[in-house]
């Protein structure tokens, strides 16, 4: 399997990955709170790009509404920790399992009656959308007020509840970030990422060759948001408050989709970069707008709109494809 | 609940409707010639609302006659639109259009976000709170005349696109893209007249709306997913569907405040949204592709 996952990948490639890799394990030592905090937003972005990648990047089914997977992961886990006491590590199985069901439904319905394209990705803001609206009247999460997690105790870190510093969550996230990138390196090496490769490029090709495109697009769907629930899981343990309008909004879903398209969707080390550049380009942003005393809502989103529009008009495939031609790292990462 | 209050509401929701209905109109006929989901279309509505917000603020002119200066602004807007940003896109994958115009949104809201802040504005005019006597009901006056001149307005685009020559022309670029560049039209500059005309129409929609409902920045994603819901119901570039989709939102919205929460209001919309999709993708009035 090692050797799968290492084929084809240039050793200077592997170098760089690990220089990475090193780097950031022992960020947390020399950096403080507020540049950690940082790397846990560029961490959190680069995992759930990569999540949504699994069904854009490799299948290419456009999904314009992955916060509804954030959202349900998010409220499951702290829904069951609060009422019942279950666990995170407990309950992100649960909320994992919620959200791949909300994804295959919302797969099923679009795959089985040919909904593709436009109308797909319409779908799946509508879906999103109507679960927003539902939850905002959902009292036993607390409707539109908001839900809340006991505040975390900084000074103890228990792993288990998940709660304490931010040093212990970012290497959670950390570790769940660079499991996801070699899962998504064991995807694509195997059957099914030829599939989806196949099913992305020429469908109706891919369906003569024999393949059973519904089953392989619903497997990316169920594989995504799956994926994309632990990130919600993390966010309510993280911030410990929730709120339909914030965590469902459609916002939210173009700005997870963001670092996966500037960096470059369909790669695997896209997300990653995307999620570096945009986090960090944005907090320098704020820093300026702060210094210059400006601090105005809506100029984050106003810079997110921009970069976008430079990105997609003039480097259709994201930053990194060129980059990594540049640094002759191969095609595979 | 007394049957006149239940009437009240349904017409009310009839005549919003059909503003709604002009306002997604503009998208279907956008998507109907030139194949682009026009993903800004709730923001550019927007713009157009708080043009008229401002002329009425600054010069107090009436929205409804502020909305032809405002009409002929977005005209341009849109016809700038497709000529600089979208025609070299047409080739391009569905995914990289609509991100395209996912990014001039997010500009277009945050931008106003910037200019004009969070809070709600509105227009009062002074026959605001007036109201027709028809039988037991009492309806808005706004409402029945901006229901009026959406339904004129609607009646003038077809006949422009049945009886002119450029309507025609663009009729013919809709159903055959080959066929009409040998023939020798200038596609691009037909596609971008669409793209004008689409414009203008929400840009008028924009201008009456602010006499019905309150403006924010963050209302614009709110009207493009209102105006998807709409032409995908009523049917992707059919006109009288976008009026039928927009009547039965509205009529859905009125009935789900009514009943049930305002504020569950969208809720309803998006699952008629969904049943259409899954039983009648084409739409109710579409023509099956």
């Amino acid at each position: 399997m090692i050797a799968r996952l290492l084929d084809g990948v240039p050793k200077r490639a592997l170098i760089l990955l690990g220089l990475l890799l090193a780097f950031l394990l022992v960020a947390p030592l020399f950096v403080g709170n507020y540049i950690l905090s940082v790397l846990i937003l560029v961490l959190y972005f680069a995992y759930t790009g990569q999540a949504w990648n699994v069904m854009m990047g490799f299948a290419g089914q456009l999904s314009l509404g992955h916060s509804l997977y954030v959202g349900l992961g998010a409220y499951t886990a702290a829904a069951l920790y609060v009422h019942f006491g279950i666990g995170p590590w407990a309950g992100v199985w649960i909320a994992i399992l919620i959200s791949m069901a909300a994804g295959l439904v919302v797969g099923f319905l679009a795959f089985r009656f040919g909904i593709g394209g436009v109308y797909f990705a319409l779908l799946t803001i509508a879906f999103a959308e109507f679960t927003r609206v539902g939850f905002d009247h959902f009292m036993w999460v607390n409707g539109s007020g908001g839900f809340f997690l006991p505040v975390a105790q900084y000074s103890v870190n228990d792993v288990l509840n998940l709660r304490g510093s931010p040093t212990m969550f970012y290497y959670i996230l950390l570790g769940i970030t660079v499991l996801a990138f070699i899962f998504c390196r064991w995807l694509l090496t195997g059957r099914i990422g030829y599939y989806w490769l196949a099913i992305r490029e020429e469908p109706e090709a891919a369906q003569t060759l024999g393949i059973n495109i519904f089953r392989c697009k619903m497997i990316a769907v169920a594989i995504s948001s799956g994926m994309t629930a632990l990130s919600g899981v993390f966010f309510a343990f993280y911030y410990n408050n929730l709120f339909p309008e914030q965590i469902f909004s459609m916002n939210r879903s173009i700005e997870l989709i963001l670092g996966p398209i500037i960096g470059g969707v369909g790669s695997l080390f896209g997300p990653i970069l995307g999620a570096f550049v945009l986090t960090a380009l944005a907090e320098v942003l704020n820093d300026i707008m702060v210094a210059l005393g400006y601090e105005l809502p809506g100029v984050k989103l106003l810079f997110y709109g921009f970069c976008l529009l430079i990105v997609v008009m003039w480097l259709p495939n994201g930053i990194w494809p060129p980059l990594r031609k540049w640094l002759r790292l191969g095609e595979r990462l | 609940m007394p049957a006149d209050l239940i009437l009240t509401v349904a017409v009310q929701g009839i005549l919003t409707g059909l503003v709604y209905g002009l306002m997604a109109l503009g998208l279907s006929v956008i998507f109907g010639v030139v194949r682009v989901v026009n993903f800004a279309h709730g923001e550019m509505m927007t713009i157009a609302s708080y043009a008229a917000i401002v002329a009425f603020g600054a010069w107090n002119i009436d929205p409804l006659i502020s909305m032809i200066p405002i009409a002929v602004l977005l005209f341009a807007l849109g016809y700038a639109m497709q000529t600089v940003l979208i025609n070299p896109f047409i080739n391009r994958p569905e995914h990289s259009q609509f991100i395209l115009l996912a990014a001039v949104a997010i500009i277009m809201v945050n931008g106003l976000l910037i200019i004009f802040g969070p809070d709600a504005r509105n227009v009062l005019v002074d026959y605001a709170l007036d109201s027709i006597e028809v039988g037991p009901l009492l309806i808005d006056k706004v409402r029945v005349i901006t229901a009026v001149l959406a339904l004129v307005i609607t009646a003038g685009l077809f006949a422009f696109f049945k009886l002119s020559r450029t309507g025609k022309a663009i009729r013919a670029c809709a159903d055959n893209h080959l066929g009409a560049l040998v023939v020798g039209l200038n596609v691009k500059h037909l596609y971008a007249l669409t793209f004008g005309i689409g414009s203008a129409i929400v840009g008028a929609a924009g201008a009456m709306m602010t006499l019905l409902i309150d403006t924010t920045p963050n209302i614009g994603p709110v009207f493009t997913l209102q105006a998807f819901v709409i032409v995908i119901i009523g049917g992707l570039g059919s006109m009288p569907g976008a009026l039928l989709g927009g009547v039965l939102i509205g009529l859905s919205e009125a009935m789900s405040g009514l009943f049930f929460a305002p504020s569950a209001k969208t809720m309803f919309g998006v699952a008629i949204l969904i049943l259409v999709l899954l039983f009648r993708p084409q739409g109710l009035l579409g023509r099956k592709a």
